[in-house]
């Protein structure tokens, strides 16, 4: 797994490359705490070339949704999401606990 | 039948996704069938590694694959701690965000996205078995397996 991380003047963008699994969760949780410990709590993830998340992936994401949302001083969304990982998302029901937008301009344009 | 044995780690675990995703083709699971059972797979290793052998790496995971016109079964079995599936609590997938638990996710992904499961424990062996049957119909008869 790769991510790679975009400032924006609003918001800031995580694209993730591969797959997010035990193994590559640490990784990915480590790339979302080194914005959230910066105080930057408006992100995007980009996972357009997710190729698969387990549950310690979707852990991942519902902490920093949590830190990120509390006091409201920010929000987690997800842009560009294949089918398979919508699925696993939809199952998981975090489809109503993140916006989730096709493309990443629209995410961008959100904050 | 086919037998293989993965270290029990967590850097196998994009090995095994390889494994199942061969199996899976091969036994004509469409792609979305694909990624459920390799997700199950990945749920259930990434337990056993966890919660069976606690994270310390000298341990196994035996593979045993089983394909027949209707299905294909995957047993796992490891010589870790008992795990009791009954003491993990399935997650409320409805719950607002502040009162998301963060685990037992995997065995919930498990339940939903395979046909039947069944975990054992026999001779100081945790054995699970994992089914995913195949839908067959009069103009596409379970015949590629």
């Amino acid at each position: 797994m790769e991510t790679i991380h975009t400032q924006y003047k609003h918001c800031d963008v995580i694209k993730v490359k591969g797959r997010i699994d035990s193994a590559t969760a640490p990784n990915f949780g480590a790339a979302l705490t080194s914005l959230t410990d910066q105080g930057r709590y408006h992100i995007v993830i980009d996972m357009s070339d997710v190729e698969f998340i387990s549950s310690a992936g979707l852990r991942v994401l519902i902490t920093t949704q949590k830190t990120c949302k509390r006091y409201n001083r920010g929000e987690l969304v997800l842009a560009q999401v294949p089918a398979n990982i919508l699925a696993a998302l939809e199952l998981a029901g975090f489809n109503v606990l993140f916006k989730i937008f096709d493309d990443l301009l629209t995410a961008v344009g959100n904050f | 039948m086919i037998t293989r044995f993965f270290p029990g780690r967590y850097e196998s675990l994009e090995e095994i996704a390889e494994f199942v995703r061969s199996i899976a083709q091969a036994a004509g699971l469409s792609p979305f069938e694909t990624y459920k059972l390799e997700t199950a797979v990945d749920e259930a290793c990434s337990n056993i590694i966890e919660h069976a052998y606690c994270g310390i790496s000298d341990g196994v995971i035996e593979f045993t694959i089983l394909t027949t016109p209707e299905a294909i079964t995957i047993i796992l079995k490891d010589n870790g701690r008992k795990f009791s599936p009954d003491s993990v609590l399935p997650p409320d997938v409805n719950a607002p965000l502040k009162k998301r638990k963060d685990h037992g996710l995997g065995i919930f992904i498990i339940r939903k996205w395979m046909d039947d499961v069944q975990f054992d424990y026999i001779d100081g062996h945790n054995i699970l078995t994992m089914t995913k049957y195949r839908d067959c119909t009069p103009d596409e008869p379970c015949s590629s397996f």
